[in-house]
Formats: structure tokens, sequence, C-alpha cells
């Protein structure tokens, strides 16, 4: 059990092992470094392929379709495929574009969200890098890949594109708000920000202890998760490249390889925000018997597949509604979460269940009464026309 | 104010589907083409054929230019065949449909006065060069009546009937030439 769990640290293990007998020993920790990378470099890709071999199933068995299924069995082989189809696609740059943004958005958009994977602690003694400020690492990186979307909008020189990175900027600066907030009461209780110190404090009850049982813990996952579905512009937050309005958005300029890697940042970014929704909320790698990897994985797919599923369910938002939904709704529940956090913390343990509820349940139902759903529809006057 | 309930709602819906995919049978539309093909509809329609009753050299058409005029996209050309004292005889001698310029809608098979021309089922018609291999000539247009019979079963009888009644009335109204 033991061994199963440190499987790949006792991997890496070998591999240093086996490379001391011919490497001097001032070298050691940059192999050591490399080969968390090549697990990384290799990782990554990899994941993002079958999440759009993944995608494409589930939305197509949701929709009463079979999804790929003609290349190799299961349609297995798909993701192959439309590699060597982007690769092999002419890359068009137009003419008035600025030649070197335009080639530098891809790059920019994709090297953030694989930073990203750096701090996700994967499993016990998993974390390739364990900075002590992970959780600020993870966030900061993360909005960077809003300023490579927009220099991909910019340099295109394209209308399409430009509404597209005007769109993405204020939606994902909006939605940055919230998710900082719902990440606070976590290093509120925790006091660290290192996403090993975030997991361990999570132990206990047989690796059952999560957060999200908590009602501030709740409330947080459900912020953080909302807002990491806008962060890595899914549907229904999908209006940086809504197709039914601006073509394809900030990336309509973009063809072949540099196109795949838009999509790559897009489900590398899912893929890491899910795995840290799953490290802050769900207590990462804990759980009873099965191997900690495993459970972070099983984690990680579910909310992957919750990405999913609610990409198959829903049309998009409306720019206004976006806007209100963040600014009205999730940012003061956010503040009130973390009041809620805080009087968690301070006040014994069935009192401080009982006010962090009431605190939680009363702003949801006053915040769901003050912002009117639907439209209301008022007769338009004109005061200079006619 | 549903308090968020109407998502839920939704995403049941979308989850049933999911679900049922794989456990009810006959829940998933696709139809795997190569594979499975959908039953044949007797009033499928895509792309004529001359039908002949005996040989291919007698065809029912009579070369009478009626469809080649009608059709619209014009994509049939009808040349009539002669005998050696140049007299036009009442049969085609070039009888050329272009697939790539039909647009499949039947209306040759309708003013046809001599039920000579009928849509045929087939729609597996691909080919690789799109000038010579996409002109249907004569040949590859004729087929058997008893063809039109095995796909269009109801049609084929009546049109059948129809001819025997036109042949019996020619008879009784002119006794003298049939004899
Ligand atoms: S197919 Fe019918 S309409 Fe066309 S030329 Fe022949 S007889 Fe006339
Ligand atoms: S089906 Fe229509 S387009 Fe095609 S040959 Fe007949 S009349 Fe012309």
């Amino acid at each position: 059990m033991e061994r199963l769990d440190q499987l790949f640290v006792l991997l890496k293990k070998i591999i240093l092992q086996f490379a001391e007998s011919f490497l001097p020993a001032p070298l050691l920790p940059f192999l050591s470094i490399l080969v968390s990378i090549t697990a990384i470099a290799i990782f990554a890709p990899l994941t993002m392929m079958y999440l759009t071999w993944l995608e494409r199933k589930v939305i197509g068995r949701m929709q009463n379709r079979f999804g790929p299924n003609r290349v190799g069995i299961y349609g297995l082989l798909q993701p192959i495929a439309d590699g060597i189809k982007m690769l092999t696609k002419e890359d068009v740059i137009p003419l008035g574009a600025d030649r070197v943004t335009h080639f530098l958005a891809p790059v920019a958009v994709v090297v953030p969200s694989l930073l990203l994977f750096s701090v996700l602690p994967f499993g016990r003694n998993m974390t390739a890098v364990n900075l002590d400020i992970g959780l600020l690492f993870f966030i900061a990186v993360s909005s960077i890949g809003t300023l490579a979307i927009f220099m991909g909008g910019w340099a295109s020189r394209n209308k399409f594109s430009l509404l597209g990175a005007m769109r993405a900027f204020a939606q994902m600066i909006s939605y940055e708000v919230p998710l900082v907030l719902s990440v606070v009461t976590v290093v509120m209780i925790v006091g660290s920000l290192s996403t090993e110190k975030i997991v361990e404090a999570q132990s206990g009850w047989g690796g059952l202890r999560w957060f999200v049982f908590t009602p501030w813990g709740f409330v947080g996952f459900m912020l953080f998760f909302i807002c990491s579905v806008s962060e890595v512009n899914r549907t229904p937050f999908d209006i940086p490249e809504g197709e039914s309005e601006i073509v394809a958005g900030f990336h309509t300029e973009y063809s072949g390889m540099k196109f795949a890697l838009f999509y790559m940042a897009e489900f590398l970014g899912a893929f890491a925000y899910s795995a840290m929704a799953a490290t802050l909320f769900l207590g990462g790698w804990q759980g009873p018997l099965l191997p900690s990897w495993l459970w972070f994985g099983l984690k990680t797919f579910c909310l992957v597949f919750t990405m999913i599923w609610l990409r198959g369910t829903f049309p998009r938002f409306r720019v206004d509604q976006l806007m209100s939904y963040a600014w009205k709704f999730l940012f003061p529940m956010g503040l009130s979460n973390i009041l809620a956090a805080g009087i968690w913390y301070h006040t014994p343990f069935p009192l401080s269940f009982i006010f962090a509820t009431w605190i939680l349940l009363l702003s949801f139902i006053g915040l769901s009464r003050l912002n009117p759903t639907g439209t209301r529809l008022e007769r338009r006057t004109y005061r200079f026309a006619e | 104010m549903s308090y968020g309930l109407g998502i839920l709602k939704g995403m049941s819906v979308t989850l049933k589907q999911f679900v049922e995919s794989y456990t009810k049978k006959g829940s998933i539309v696709t139809v795997q083409y190569p594979e499975e093909r959908r039953e044949d509809v007797e009033r499928f329609r895509n792309f004529p054929i001359l039908v002949y009753d005996e040989k291919p050299e007698a065809p029912r058409c009579v070369a009478c230019d009626i469809c080649a005029k009608e059709c619209p996209p014009k994509c049939i050309t009808i040349v009539r065949d002669r005998d050696e004292q140049g007299r036009g005889l009442q049969k085609p001698k070039v009888f050329d449909i272009d697939l790539s310029v039909c647009m499949s809608c039947g209306i040759c098979e309708e003013v046809c006065p001599f039920d000579a021309i009928f849509m045929d089922h087939q729609f597996e018609l691909s080919a690789y060069d799109r000038m010579e291999s996409l002109n249907y000539h004569q040949e590859k247009l004729l087929k058997p009546n008893s063809y039109l019979h095995q796909i269009r079963p109801t049609d084929a009888t009546q049109i059948d009937a129809k001819l025997k009644a036109k042949e019996e009335a020619k008879k009784k109204t002119q006794p003298g030439t049939t004899a």
C-alpha cells in the first residue's frame, strides 16, 4: 500500500540513484528538477489531448450522439489524428497583423498554464515545486494568460479578435475578484499559502475532513468553481469566443498549431483549476483506502467532468448578465463568506457551525432576492428621435 | 428567484440523457452509415434512370425532348437517332444527364408523357473525376422495367397498368392497323 502510494516518488528516486553513478554531485539537483519537468511536460499535453476526447465524447452522449468513434477503438486515437491535422495545416498570419506579438501570444498563453502544474500537489510528496507561496503563485500565474489573450486579440488586427480580447479582459478581471475572495477563506483557516500545508490541514476523520463539508468551505468551493469555469473561458462563460456573435473571439485569426495552443491553454487551465479546487476544498490527495495520487486524479476528474457537463447543458451568458452576476452576486457572497470563515475560526464548534450557516444562508437568500431574474421589458421611449 | 434550482434541473436533464445513452437501447439517433443503413423508402428519389421494357436498344423514351426543355438546370442533352435516309427515329441517339448539374428535382419524371424516365434510389454516386465520370450516358442510364419494380413496386405496377390500358385503347380505335 505504502509502495503504491509512493509509486511515482520511488520512480524518481530510482532514476536519481541511477544517475548518481555517473553524474557529478553538483548536477544532481538540476537533474531532479529536470525529471519533474519532464514528468509535467509529458503529463500536461497528454491530459489536454484526452480531455478534448472526453469532452467530445461526453457532450456527444448528452446530445444523443456517439462522439468520436472512428479512429481507434472508442475513437481513442482521435486526439492524435487531430494533432497531425493541426500540424499540417497552413499557418496564416493576417497582412496587417503585428507579426511578433501575433506569434508570441499562443506561446505566452500556454507557458503560464503549464507553470500552474508545478505547484499542484498530485499526491503525497508529489508537488513538483513546494513553494511557500504556492497558492499566490497559482493565482498570479493564472492571470498572465489574460494578458496573452489580449496580445493575440490585439495583434490580429481584426475587429472580432479585438472585441473578444476586450470581453476576455473584462470578464477575467471581474471574476478574479470573487475567486481570490473564496481562496482567502482557506488561507485564513490554514494560515499558510503552501498547497502542501493546505492539504495537510484537511487530514483527519479517516481522510474525509475536507473543507467542503464546512459551511464556509462549501460556499467557497462553489464560488471558486464557478469563477474558475469563467477564468478558463468555458461555457456558459465563453463570451470572449462566442461563436454566434464574434466568429471565434480572440483566436479568430489563428490557424493550425497556434490555434491548437490556445485550445491547449484552455484545457490545461480547466484541469489546473479543477485540481486546485480539489486541493483547496476537497482535501487534495486525502482520502481513505486508495493511493493518494488516485484520489487526487479522481477528484480532479469529477470536477473536469462537471465543467464538461455544464458546457453540455447551458447556453452562453449575455454580457450584462455575466457582469452583474460577478459583481452583484459572487462578490458580496465572497465577502460574507470571509465573515463566516472568521466567525468559524474564533468561536467553539457547535456555535461556529450555526453562526456560519446562518450568515451564509441569509446572504444567499438576500442576494438572490436583490438580484431579480428574468428580463423586465419596458417600453422604450426616445427623446430625440421622432 | 429560483435560488439556482433551475441550474440543477437543467443539469439533471443532460445527465439523464448521458446515462440513458449507455443504458437505454435506441436512445442514440446516429446511424453509423457505411456499416448501418436506413431502410430504403419507396418515395426516395435522387437521380433519373431511363426505363426499357424488353431490350435496351428499344427504350421507352421517344426522344421528344420535353424533359430536356423542362429540366430547370438544363442538364439533359438529347439527340434524336436517325436512320440511313436521315429520317428521325423514335429513340434517342445521345441521352446524357450531367450528375454534377442535376438537382434531383424529379421534374423530368413528372413531365415525361411516355413514362420513360424515373428517379432512382441510388445515392452513392461519387467519382474521382468531375467531368467524364459524372456525365451519365444512355448506356449507364438504361435500366430494365424489372429494376423499377424492385425499387418502386407501387409506382411501377400503376404505370404498367396505365400503359396497358393505353395499348388496349389504341387497339380499339385503330383495329385495322394492329391486326
Ligand atoms: S425521357 Fe420522356 S420526356 Fe424525356 S425525351 Fe424521353 S420520352 Fe421525352
Ligand atoms: S431531376 Fe431535375 S435536374 Fe435532374 S435531370 Fe431531372 S429535371 Fe433535370
